[in-house]
């Protein structure tokens, strides 16, 4: 009750001022920058990473290398097997870029992660189904959309339970999960953090019923301190989770099931 | 039961309504946690049990994590909505 009343409206967490273009579709504001700022990131190691190809790697080519590899064992083997290969620089590109979005949440002056915004996981998502359904196209030509709602096996009768909810949960959902797991689960880290920090302010600084608050300030501190390491954790797991379901979608649809 | 509780919530102002938004988080949260437990603590036994296989475990597990805990993040969203 007490933090519901410091706690500010729910949208001023989220809104931020337009710098550039007003208030239009086309404004640029804090989240636009920062999904360019981790566009530059990613470049910028992974071009000096690749830039002279040493035999022992050093350095930044070390950390380029370690990362991609560790993308292909995990993601595209994993998901796809030996033919998914060919799919890692889309994967590790997937990955990094959410993962230097993600992590904005506890960069210490920043802390806000540009994918609690439901435009940029949105878009990722919908990249992730019109990847799949392509793949679908291109491997299995038209008859990709029928093969993929109607699992072999099922008694005729079953059919027609069977082949709406296939549709529903291939074409409908799959994206929608996507970008609300996404979406939720770093509006959610965000939200914990913002409040632990109001509850911190509140008995150190504020005190507004009484100096004795000021020995209990600890408590909401270690909370957030404790938060801030769990949030690393949901950024590297959420980029991880995102780009393995995008490689089990599309190795799903590169061959019928029979 | 839909219209009592909108009912109530029409009556009772934003602060309540609020609070139960809460609530129906909670509930949704209830089956997700579950089956999240599920899908861990057979995937550490299958790891114990087969050392050899945890990566393919892991892998699947995350998975089956991931898809598990959307219904209770889908849940969160609509507490604000």
């Amino acid at each position: 009750m007490i933090v519901a009343s410091l706690l500010p409206n729910i949208n001023e967490l989220f809104d931020w001022r337009s710098l550039a273009g007003g208030d239009t579709l086309l404004a640029f504001n804090k989240t636009a920058l920062m999904a360019f700022v981790s566009t530059a990131i990613c470049i910028a190691i992974f071009w000096t990473g690749s830039r002279k190809q040493a035999l022992v790697p050093t350095g930044i080519q070390n950390v380029a290398e370690m990362g991609y590899d560790m993308i292909e064992e995990n993601v595209s083997v994993a998901a796809m097997g030996e033919e998914g290969k060919g799919w890692t620089p889309y994967f590790a590109t997937l990955f990094f870029w959410i993962f230097f979005i993600n992590i904005w949440s506890i960069i210490p002056g920043i802390q806000f992660p540009a994918t609690a915004r439901i435009a940029i996981p949105l878009i990722l998502a919908l990249l992730s189904w019109a990847t799949f359904i392509g793949v679908g196209l291109i491997r299995q030509g038209p008859a990709y959309f029928w093969n993929s709602i109607n699992p072999p096996g099922v008694p005729i009768a079953l059919k027609f339970l069977v082949v709406p909810i296939e549709f529903f949960s291939k074409f409908l959902m799959r994206p929608f999960s996507l970008a609300v797991r996404l979406f939720a689960n770093m509006t959610a880290g965000h939200l914990i953090l913002t409040i632990f920090a109001i509850m911190t302010n509140e008995l150190l600084i504020v005190h507004s019923s009484g100096l004795y608050q000021v020995i209990f300030a600890p408590l909401p501190f270690l909370g957030l301190v404790a938060f801030t390491g769990f949030e690393v954790l949901v950024a590297v797991l959420q980029a991880y989770i995102f780009t393995i379901l995008t490689a089990v979608y599309v190795s799903e649809s590169m061959h019928a099931e029979h | 039961m839909h219209t009592v509780i909108t009912l109530l919530a029409n009556d009772l102002g934003p602060s309540l309504k609020s609070g139960l938004g809460s609530i129906g988080y909670g509930l949704a949260a209830i089956g997700p946690g579950i089956g999240i437990g599920m899908i861990v603590g057979n995937s550490v036994q299958a790891m114990a049990r087969q050392p050899e296989m945890s990566g393919t475990v892991r892998t699947t597990m995350f998975l089956g994590i991931a898809f598990a805990e959307a219904l209770a993040l889908i849940g969160f969203v609509l507490t604000f909505i």
